[in-house]
């Protein structure tokens, strides 16, 4: 029997191997979606357009406008003396970011009282924004280091929101990792066994000795496979290509992301076997699990921002437990005393999927 | 000695009844054909028999195992050959049998003495290494037989295994079917030819989920008093088309 199960499984390796172009396609995506996702969603701009308003120019101001002027980041279009002429800048878009001075700034930190200053952004885009008022913020503390190596003694008001990972990419790649998962194991998985149903083949294995399990097995073990290998590329790819740092484990990462391939295994399993042609396969896995995986999962829209009743589907979403663990592991280093809640839904979630998947393919279909 | 008997096989979907009480007994080594215009119920009685469906009613034992409750022996005893073509096309000729070689526990050794005689057999050897996909149609179906009897079953289910391939390729694939039975396979053939019924040791004959004939085809004709099968078949088949027009 277990030679039985060999010989299933080398010809699920025969049938990925001879489609060239899928498999091509399947090797180069995590590549590829690194990449594009990388420079795509990229937040970290380069080339920020700044405008100062300066009042009553003195050492100090001088001193930070001179380093903002020195830094590649930030380009200098405007000085005034007034805010008049800002809305118009912002309007033609002109400039990115404006930086507010008090009429007493030197003073202001002479006087041992926290200086103030004001960052307005250009929120059109509020990652962009987020992201340059982050650059601009890191500008600003240079210089009061240089001042005052004690405390902060500026203090920075902005319209908008602060983000703690000035790196995007930093934040997708963990997504990305879900995603490659979710596409490469329940897509191919569904598209695989349905083309089996469609063509007549799976209906001879029924027939055979090979029990359902055997059938399943033999066909999610080659794309497991696979999947590590995307895994790899993907994170390779970040590194290589973005720098993403990796805090954690890495044996912690890949047993997590088995666990999730075997999830999206079942799902495609279960999808396949409640459709009858590949397309339908095809379109429903994408329905399934591609979109929710991206739009749920917290991978590109942050689940806190989340109408409540979306949110609470989301917990359904296994991308949105699995991300999670990723981000977690690779951006904060953490371990399993801090992921065992996320890992532990995401085992019960693959027992259910197993059991699911195997019931769903009974060969006596009544 | 009876390789497959069937008592009362019924089943139903919903309330349209496929298979309405079908009873009939097959000898070892037989060839039987089993006949029906398409809708009378043959691919679902078929399914019954290899295990593929449940039966609402009745009983059936197939190589002596019951279908219902002994569906694992039956699977290892038999071999099926189903209207569409089962073979894997971007599989080699070679791999394709070493897959259902193993599939049914047969060893390495004897895998690769099967593979030789069955190459032989077929005037294959030359295209072992070729890709299924890029046979002829006439051959694939050669092969699917020949693969469908890798482990030597005791029977062998074919259901339509000469559906659009040409005379030519018809008569060889049925020297095939008559060297199986001689050396002890049944054969449990489905077709729509109806000179090929006439080769068939036994013939039955369904109509609207119910057997209407059953005998060797000179007792049909004899007993219908018609020149041939294809006669006989037109005969029980036309009170349902027209009933049913």
């Amino acid at each position: 029997m277990r030679a039985a199960l060999r010989a299933f499984v080398v010809k699920e390796v025969h049938h990925i191997l001879r489609d060239r172009q899928t498999l091509t396609i399947l090797l180069l995506m995590p590549l590829v979606q690194v990449v594009l996702f990388g420079f795509a969603l990229r937040s970290d701009v380069r080339d920020i357009r700044v405008a100062f308003v300066d009042p009553s120019p003195d050492h100090a101001t001088i001193a930070l406008r001179n380093r903002f002027a020195a830094t590649h980041r930030f380009q200098v279009v405007a000085t005034s003396a007034n805010t008049h002429g800002l809305e118009p800048l912002f309007q033609r878009g002109a400039a990115d970011i404006a930086i507010i001075f008090p009429p007493d700034f030197a003073a202001q930190l002479q006087s041992g009282e926290p200086a103030r200053l004001l960052l307005a952004s250009d929120a059109s885009d509020p990652n962009t924004g987020t992201a340059m008022q982050g650059y601009a913020r890191a500008v600003i503390v240079a210089q009061e280091a240089e001042w005052a190596p004690a405390a902060p003694r500026i203090t920075v008001e902005s319209r908008m929101r602060f983000n703690p990972t000035l790196e995007s990419v930093n934040l997708f790649v963990p997504g990305l990792i879900a995603l490659v998962l979710t596409l490469v194991s329940a897509l191919m998985t569904a598209i695989s066994l349905s083309r089996e149903k469609e063509r007549g083949t799976l209906e001879v294995l029924f027939v055979s000795p090979l029990r359902p399990w055997q059938i399943i097995l033999g066909k999610v073990l080659p794309y497991l496979a696979l999947a590590f290998a995307n895994v790899l590329t993907a994170l390779a790819a970040a590194w290589i290509v973005f720098r993403v740092p990796f805090q954690g484990s890495l044996v912690l990462l890949l047993f997590a992301s088995t666990v999730y391939a075997v999830i999206s295994l079942g799902i495609g399993v279960v999808i396949a076997a409640h459709t009858t042609s590949q397309r339908a396969a095809m379109l429903g896995t994408l329905l399934g699990t591609m979109l929710p995986s991206t739009l749920l999962s917290g991978m590109v829209f942050p689940i806190a921002s989340m109408p409540a009743p979306l949110a609470v589907v989301s917990n359904i979403v296994p991308a949105r437990w699995f991300i999670v663990i990723t981000r977690g592991i690779m951006l904060k280093g953490v371990g399993v005393t801090y992921l065992w809640r996320e890992l532990l839904v995401l085992g019960v979630m693959m027992l259910v999927l197993m059991l699911l998947a195997t019931r769903s393919f009974k060969p006596r279909l009544a | 000695m009876t390789a497959i008997a069937v008592r009362g096989l019924t089943r139903r979907f919903g309330n349209f009844t496929a298979v309405n009480g079908i009873s009939f007994d097959v000898g070892a080594g037989e060839v039987f054909g089993f006949l029906g215009a398409n809708g009378a119920g043959k691919t679902t009685a078929i399914r019954m028999l290899v295990g593929l469906l449940a039966p609402s009613a009745g009983e059936a034992t197939v190589a002596g195992f019951d279908v219902r409750t002994q569906a694992e022996d039956v699977r290892r005893n038999i071999g099926y050959m189903s209207q569409r073509f089962s073979l894997y096309g971007d599989l080699t000729v070679r791999e394709n049998i070493t897959l259902y070689g193993s599939i049914y526990g047969l060893t390495r050794a004897a895998i690769a003495e099967r593979t030789t005689t069955l190459l032989q057999a077929l005037a294959l050897t030359q295209q072992s290494d070729a890709l299924v996909g890029s046979l002829p149609l006439g051959w694939k179906q050669k092969l699917a037989f020949s693969v469908a009897l890798v482990h030597s079953p005791r029977i062998v289910f074919l259901d339509e295994p000469t559906g659009g391939v040409d005379p030519i390729t018809r008569r060889q694939f049925w020297e095939l079917i008559y060297s199986a039975a001689a050396a002890g396979t049944t054969v449990f053939v489905t077709t729509h030819y109806m000179d090929e019924a006439e080769y068939c040791d036994r013939v039955s004959i369904m109509v609207d989920g119910r057997i209407a004939a059953l005998g060797t085809p000179r007792a049909l004709k004899e007993q219908f008093a018609a020149p041939s099968i294809d006669e006989v078949f037109v005969r029980l088949a036309r009170p349902v088309a027209e009933s049913s027009a």
